[in-house]
């Protein structure tokens, strides 16, 4: 899947995925995909909760070598 | 911010670092989830946002000798388990700087730049022998119960830490 841009949160852990998330989709444009990779697995439940509570939306989550990849598509 | 969609308040009785930073925790994850959020600390969470060494000055002998074993500031807090005379809460920062997690600094600067509201419970203030110049600027407001309530009966989530 193709993103308009990408957050490394490689290392992180609650909140702090979620509180860049939500600073780097208020600086996207409408419909714009950002791409979060985390390596701490709450991310998988976290990221789709927090789409749902913002309207945001959650397309993917994909793993890959232990890193998960969470594509979320800025509201329109 | 994104309009609010509903609000969270929490409550910070406690004044320890463990209790402290799981307030903030929600508090941050609460404001980036577009909600509206309102802290207000009271009794020994007076502490958390106490200025580095503010103590008690009241008029009370009592008031005085609490403000000698009882001083203010983030960085001063205790864990509520474990800390072992400052021991335990060492190994704890210096374990949550390995892990890259924020310390309860930087939680807190963090929750403001989320535009977390502070307000601190102005009959504990008094009870202690404290003023508002012994508090730090990111206090919002000096408030009491009545305030609390309004703001909790529109309130989504409400917690007492």
């Amino acid at each position: 899947m193709k993103a308009d841009r990408t957050l490394d949160c490689v290392g992180l852990y609650c909140p702090m995925p979620i509180v860049k998330t939500s600073q780097e989709i208020r600086e996207m444009g409408e419909g714009e995909v950002l791409e979060v990779i985390a390596d701490d697995k709450g991310i998988k439940s976290d990221m789709p909760a927090w789409c749902s509570k913002t309207g945001n939306e959650c397309l993917s989550i994909e793993e890959r070598d232990g890193e998960f990849h969470v594509f979320v598509r800025k509201k329109g | 911010m994104s309009e609010a969609q509903d609000k969270a308040t929490i409550v910070v009785f406690s004044g320890e670092l463990d209790r402290a930073l799981a307030a903030f925790n929600i508090a941050t994850t609460a404001a980036s989830m577009g909600m509206e959020v309102t802290m207000f600390f009271t009794f020994w969470g007076l502490n958390v946002v106490a200025k580095e060494g503010a103590r008690g000055s009241g008029r009370s002998p009592l008031q005085r000798m609490l403000g000698l074993v009882n001083r203010g500031g983030a960085r001063r807090l205790r864990l509520s388990r474990l800390d072992m005379l400052g021991g335990g809460r060492a190994a704890m920062k210096k374990l949550m700087r390995a892990y890259r997690m924020p310390s309860l600094e930087e939680m807190m600067a963090m929750a403001r730049e989320l535009g977390v509201r502070f307000i601190a419970c102005t009959t504990s203030m008094a009870l202690m022998g404290l003023g508002e110049s012994d508090f730090i600027p990111e206090v919002d407001e000096f408030a009491g119960a009545a305030t609390y309530v309004e703001e909790a009966s529109r309130s989504a989530i409400n917690l007492f830490i």
